[in-house]
């Protein structure tokens, strides 16, 4: 059988579909994740949440996110309100700016803003260590750049939260059902033993909404693809002075602190 | 030849009594755990790893240590080590099976365990290390029971037994270096984020293990006809001196990277567990007890004059044994999570189902290890071997 040119180009094109891969991405990922740093600067989805502090003014501003939060993900808050850190579960929660940014601090930053309370949850990297060292791929990265975890494959063994240099996983060292406010029956309990954290609500992104956190925040979490230029989150940080939390460690954090100065930090 | 454990003298039988009873306090321990989670241990949201896997670690080293009389003996034919080199490994079996109890304990899910094999994930040191501690279980359970057999019938070992040998001088490093790489590869956490730390933990580990088993040779002489001789005792004597005089230089290493670059990430671990950090201190007493127990053993072994003497040798690896331990044991691990990530110190304590579970597996390594010295020596005793050489 003799194949032309132009047939051939036909099945090619056809098989690149039905892998569901773009050749040039194939061709071309390494090179292009040397020029940025970037280890998936091509993915076409890249989920990020840009904070900006400037728009938490009262302890409400925050308590609402969180809230919001952990309600609906049946997090066992009342392990925190029995004032028991040490089994402590939170997928996201307000935290001063030297515990935030320990190594960019700086005692002559402005007032306004080392006085400001900054709001921390899973960074969802580009360069997960949590993913690296979890043994049975419980915890994993999405294509769109979420991390992701298996609650039922994790075998409790930890070794993310080493790998973590955020804090941002907990574990359920005690038995998380006795401990939830009110069981939201639209979200599943986790149970002992396991890791959980974060998860950029893939529950309500599966349901074309956004994050929880993001949609009562009026506006001081905005979500979006990063590797959309034309995304609102790249707009906030080509026009604003944003940060990530230990930048030095190469993880690649998705989510960005616009700072804001002492005329709006307050 | 596991009929000869079934035999013994009343001291024997208490032995086995004691250890027995101190399994299964921590078994009840551990059922208490397995319903009441981990919670119920002193780790943590900061301090997520505790005293099971501090043990682990500790053991690991043990573990390994046995090829310190392997390649003598095996490589270099050194003739002396020939009575004392099936101690070693079936202490290096001994130790690793507390090693897979301790991963084992640590589990929040032990009944996914399998998960490890069911989804295996190359890219996790755990993985690795799961990998290579069961093969090294198998290869010194191989090893030491077919030589043994062998040494039974007046025969030389099957000729198969001979690769085996050489791959556990590779595969007992590759333990360690391996166990080293659960910690030495995690971003942010700047007390283990060190290139020398596989390094390390080989030094410490060929210093604490030979010191274990110079104990526990002292032990089995004094209790039954088995003697391996004073001069192998004095070779395993060198190799401890050596092995702790890398260790203790190597840890003089950290603490110049950390203390003359004044990068304070690299100074917080060290401070913590040294002088305390931000009024938290309640390692510090231990890690100067470690210095000091470190400094007296160096003391006594260096000088050939003092090692010399047998019970100041005893003395000095039972210096180095508890030095180790706290050191690696404890300190290592536990000094990783401080600072937390948040630059905030949380303190650890093991609390007391942790500690019974924690003797129960030493109590199971140690019944693992009597009963197979235990065949051994019989063996021996009957082959009329036993005796040192006068």
């Amino acid at each position: 059988m003799s194949i032309d040119r132009r047939k051939f180009l036909k099945l090619a094109g056809l098989a690149g579909v039905g892998l569901g891969i773009s050749t040039p991405d194939l061709l071309f990922k390494g090179s292009a994740a040397a020029s940025s740093g970037h280890s998936k600067a091509m993915a076409k989805e890249r989920l990020a949440l840009v904070i900006d502090i400037r728009k938490f003014k009262t302890e409400e501003d925050y308590k609402r996110v969180i809230d919001a939060c952990h309600s609906i993900h049946n997090v066992p808050t009342l392990i925190a309100e029995k004032n028991d850190p040490k089994n402590e579960v939170k997928w996201i929660w307000k935290d001063s700016y030297e515990h935030t940014f320990p190594d960019q601090q700086d005692e002559f930053h402005p007032e306004a803003i080392k006085e400001k309370g900054f709001l921390l949850l899973c960074n969802h990297c580009d360069n997960p260590p949590c993913v690296r060292v979890c043994p049975t791929k419980a915890t994993f990265k999405r294509e769109d750049g979420i991390v992701m975890q298996d609650p039922h494959r994790c075998i409790g063994c930890r070794f993310c939260m080493a790998g973590c240099p955020y804090g941002s996983r907990s574990f359920n060292y005690v038995d998380p059902k006795d401990y939830i406010e009110k069981t939201d029956p639209a979200y599943p309990r986790r149970t002992m033993g396991v890791v959980e954290k974060c998860t950029l609500c893939v529950e309500r992104l599966a349901k074309g909404l956004g994050p929880a956190c993001a949609e009562v925040s009026n506006g001081g979490i905005v979500f979006g693809n990063l590797s959309d230029p034309n995304s609102e989150v790249r707009k906030l940080l080509a026009s604003n002075y944003a940060i990530r939390r230990k930048p030095s460690l190469g993880t690649l954090p998705s989510v960005f602190y616009i700072m804001g100065g002492e005329e709006n930090a307050g | 030849m596991l009929d000869k454990a079934l035999t013994g003298s009343k001291k024997y039988w208490t032995l086995v009594f004691v250890l027995l009873s101190l399994i299964g306090v921590g078994t009840l321990a551990y059922l208490y755990q397995f319903k009441n989670g981990l919670g119920v241990t002193g780790m943590s949201r900061d301090v997520s790893w505790g005293f099971y896997i501090s043990q682990f670690t500790f053991l690991v080293g043990v573990a390994a240590s046995a090829v310190m009389l392997v390649i003598p003996y095996y490589l270099h034919d050194y003739k002396k080590f020939g009575k004392i080199v099936i101690l070693g490994e079936f202490l290096a079996v001994g130790a690793v099976t507390m090693c897979l109890l301790f991963i084992f304990v640590d589990m929040g899910q032990p009944m996914r365990m399998l998960n490890v094999i069911l989804h295996p994930t190359p890219n996790s040191i755990l993985f690795w290390d799961a990998t290579v501690l069961n093969g090294y279980l198998f290869l010194n359970i191989v090893i030491g029971w077919t030589t043994l057999h062998a040494e039974k019938k007046g025969l030389p070992p099957a000729g198969w037994v001979k690769p085996l040998i050489y791959l556990s001088i590779p595969w007992a490093v590759s333990i360690h270096t391996v166990t080293a790489f659960l910690y030495a590869g995690l971003p942010g956490r700047h007390f283990w984020l060190t290139a020398i730390m596989a390094a390390r933990f080989l030094a410490s580990a060929f210093a604490g293990g030979p010191a274990l088993l110079i104990i526990l040779a002292m032990i089995v002489r004094k209790h039954t006809k088995f003697d391996p001789g004073k001069e192998a005792i004095q070779s395993i004597g060198k190799i401890v001196a050596y092995a702790m005089t890398a260790n203790v230089f190597f840890i003089i290493l950290e603490l110049f990277t950390a203390f003359y670059s004044k990068i304070p990430g690299h100074m917080h671990a060290f401070q913590y567990l040294f002088v305390g950090l931000e009024g938290h201190s309640k390692l510090v007493p231990l890690m100067w007890a470690s210095v000091v127990l470190a400094v007296v053993s160096l003391i006594m072994l260096i000088p050939p004059s003092i090692r010399n003497k047998e019970s100041n040798l005893v003395k000095a690896c039972v210096a180095v044994f508890i030095s180790l331990w706290i050191d690696k044991g404890f300190g290592l691990v536990i000094g990783g999570f401080v600072p937390n990530p948040f630059d905030g110190v949380t303190e650890y304590w093991p609390t007391l189902p942790e500690t019974l579970i924690t003797l129960g597996v030493w109590a199971t390594g140690f019944l693992v290890l009597t009963i197979l010295y235990k065949v051994a020596i019989s063996v021996r005793e009957e082959l009329g071997t036993a005796g040192g050489e006068k």
